[in-house]
């Protein structure tokens, strides 16, 4: 049988790849590459395209156009089982029918491998599920099946593992859990993973790398404190972690600083972390991250007269909503290390925070791209 | 919910049982049905299979006389038709089995918004009687039939040859009466399987043959036995076929006890008949059921 997996290496080259559905395209000329080695995150929120995506690298979609290669093999038509690619399902699909060693051994028997049980014995210990192996599927808990899922797609050492919202059935406790246990094994095995999630924190916390996907495109790409740090657009800055957006105007440079006018303020804004693009009416949306403001300590870059409408205690930090002169809400984190705690509902106050923190977007996007989604609702 | 914890509640206390009495209560409708229709029945059918006629009594007088040697007379004087009911059932529901499986795996994985019409469809013959479905089927294979016309072009069978009063009408008519119970439950199994499983076995090099073998196949036991048993136990005590579309050659062992009973009013032979037809049948699925495993099928 073909024995794919031995031959084919490298990174994985997405070209062009478009998906179309009759009108809708749920994969929009995407382009990427994925490197050898890497675990991946595919982010976005659910018909954003990822799932698609996922599905045309497995060989389950057939794409529209583009194309799909591992190192210089292209594997764009190749049917799912014959190409070095095996993926974990969303709901695990094991075979109800078969013993759990039987589901971990079923892709080496198919590639003619006759003495499956060292490779099954080993890749069960390495799950901590050797115990199992005589056991039916369904005699099994939600997060042993998923690593069963995991055990049986790692056994046959693919060029690539797909992962598609592979903890999305477990409860919050297991699935912080197996995140930790999926990135031991992705070190271990030293496989290149592609993981597909709606849940941010969940990539942030795995991935080398981030892909952002929105409408079938890729928003932004890099590693997660890239992403967090300097969104480039504004559905990024909404989708991953919270950002604070306010209309601005750029009033002119000095030296390697912008400034810009936000409702009479001035504030500075390094050069290299503007990402808006210039347009005729020279408007901007003036980005920060709410943990990065602070109430007490003036800053470089301030906006007074803010009042507290609502404070929220949650453990490491409180949080603050506070109602501007020009009536938009912005959320301040602060830590709680006794500084704010003095502070109340009503009272007025001055946001501060360091130039370098600030970033720059269009500023004729739409400041609630990305908010919509509730990650945790799909 | 209120409703019926006030009522076991009511009669656990009346019998001073502190169990709830609720599903026993529900099972007396059916249990005293079946002791009606069936268990008393059954006893009466064992009574008459041992009976003889007295010297010189009427025609259908019977007494007890607890001859077993009865069972061994109808065996010896219908063990032909025993056979040949036993041999048309089986290839009568291997033929069901090989065109349902098919149109049941359609339907449950390729028929997308047809789905639902193609059901009814499969059991709209249902809506004509078993009697009449089983004439049409004489039509269908008569001589000035379409399928003897074309096959007469065809020059596959003689200008003076047909189908109809011949072994090959009885096995394709019960074939085609059964169908809808074994294309029903075959449907039903296919249809529970997930889709993403046979995604899975892709996944894992498995081609579409091996994802059949190793995958559809074993998940669909279920109703493949369920549809075989549903074929084949009618299909062997069946009489209309073969009084309809059959020849004397092709007489099954529902058409003797027919005939015992009604026409030669040979009561206790007819029943013993019945009770060996009975057993066979059993005998065979007990057979069957455990060689299938199914008890170990999820």
């Amino acid at each position: 049988m073909v024995d794919a997996a031995a031959s084919t290496k490298g990174d994985l080259h997405l070209t062009n790849l478009v998906k179309a559905f009759g009108d809708f395209r749920a994969v929009d000329d995407l382009s990427l590459v994925i490197p050898e080695g890497s675990f991946f995150a595919l982010l976005g929120p659910s018909g954003c395209g990822k799932t698609t995506t996922l599905r045309m690298i497995a060989g389950l979609e057939e794409p529209t156009s583009g194309k799909i290669s591992i190192g210089n093999t292209d594997i764009t038509y190749a049917k799912p089982y014959a190409r070095p690619v095996n993926t974990v399902f969303q709901n695990y699909a094991l075979f109800p029918h078969l013993s759990i060693f039987e589901n971990v051994a079923f892709g080496l028997r198919r590639r003619g491998i006759k003495d499956v049980k060292e490779a099954v014995t080993k890749v069960l210990a390495l799950v901590e599920l050797g115990h199992l192996a005589e056991r039916k599927p369904v005699q099994l808990s939600g997060g042993q099946q998923q690593r069963i899922a995991v055990a049986r797609a790692i056994v046959n050492r693919p060029a690539l593992l797909l992962l598609d919202e592979p903890l999305g059935a477990l409860d919050l406790k297991l699935r912080r859990q197996m995140q930790i246990e999926l990135k031991w094994i992705q070190t271990e095995v030293g496989l290149t993973f592609v993981h597909v999630t709606h849940d941010q924190e969940e990539a942030m916390t795995m991935a080398d790398t981030i892909a952002v996907m929105n409408e079938g495109r890729i928003e932004q790409m890099g590693s997660p404190v890239e992403l967090y740090e300097s969104p480039r657009t504004v559905f990024v800055a909404n989708f991953l972690g919270q950002s604070n957006l306010v209309k601005g105007k750029v009033e002119g440079a000095s030296g390697s600083d912008l400034q810009v006018s936000v409702h009479g303020n001035r504030i500075v804004v390094p050069s290299a972390r503007n990402f808006a693009k210039d347009n005729s009416d020279k408007s901007v949306l003036i980005g920060i991250r709410p943990e990065k403001i602070s109430i007490e300590h003036p800053e470089a870059n301030t906006l007074g007269g803010g009042v507290i409408t609502d404070i929220s205690f949650v453990g490491v930090s409180t949080q603050f909503q506070i109602q501007m002169p020009w009536g938009q809400e912005l959320s301040v984190f602060e830590q709680n290390d006794g500084g704010a705690s003095h502070l109340q509902k009503g009272d007025t106050v001055a946001l501060s925070w360091k130039p370098e923190f600030t970033f720059a977007l269009d500023g004729t996007a739409d400041v609630d791209a990305g908010t919509s989604v509730n990650p945790d609702e799909i | 919910m209120a409703f019926v914890a006030a009522i076991s509640k009511r009669s656990s206390t009346v019998r001073g049982i502190k169990r709830p009495s609720t599903p026993y209560l529900l099972l007396i409708p059916g249990l005293s049905w079946l002791a009606m229709f069936f268990i008393f029945p059954l006893f009466t059918l064992a009574s008459t299979s041992t009976q003889t006629a007295p010297e010189g009594a009427d025609t259908g007088t019977y007494v007890q006389t607890f001859r077993l040697a009865n069972y061994i007379d109808a065996f010896v004087a219908s063990r032909e038709q025993f056979l040949r009911s036993i041999i048309y059932a089986l290839i009568a529901t291997l033929l069901a089995l090989a065109i349902s499986y098919p149109l049941a795996y359609a339907i449950a994985f390729k028929s997308g918004k047809w789905k639902n019409l193609l059901l009814v469809l499969v059991v709209a013959p249902f809506f004509t009687s078993f009697l009449l479905r089983t004439i049409a089927w004489k039509q269908i294979l008569g001589n000035e039939g379409p399928v003897v016309t074309v096959l007469r072009t065809l020059h596959v069978l003689g200008p003076q040859s047909g189908l109809t009063a011949s072994a090959f009408a009885v096995v394709t008519g019960m074939t085609y009466n059964f169908l809808p119970f074994m294309t029903l439950p075959l449907y039903a199994s296919l249809e529970r399987i997930d889709p993403r499983t046979l995604e899975a076995a892709s996944d894992l090099y498995a081609n579409g043959l091996t994802t059949f073998r190793k995958v559809t196949f074993p998940l669909s036991l279920p109703g493949v036995v369920a549809g075989t048993l549903l074929t084949f136990i009618p299909a062997a005590g069946d009489y209309i076929n073969a009084t309809l579309l059959g020849n004397p050659k092709t007489k099954m062992i529902g058409n003797v006890i027919e005939s015992r009973f009604f026409e030669i009013v040979d009561y206790p032979t007819a029943a013993a008949l019945s009770f060996m037809l009975m057993a066979a049948i059993l005998i065979l699925v007990m057979a069957y059921v455990r060689r299938a495993g199914t008890d170990e099928l999820v």
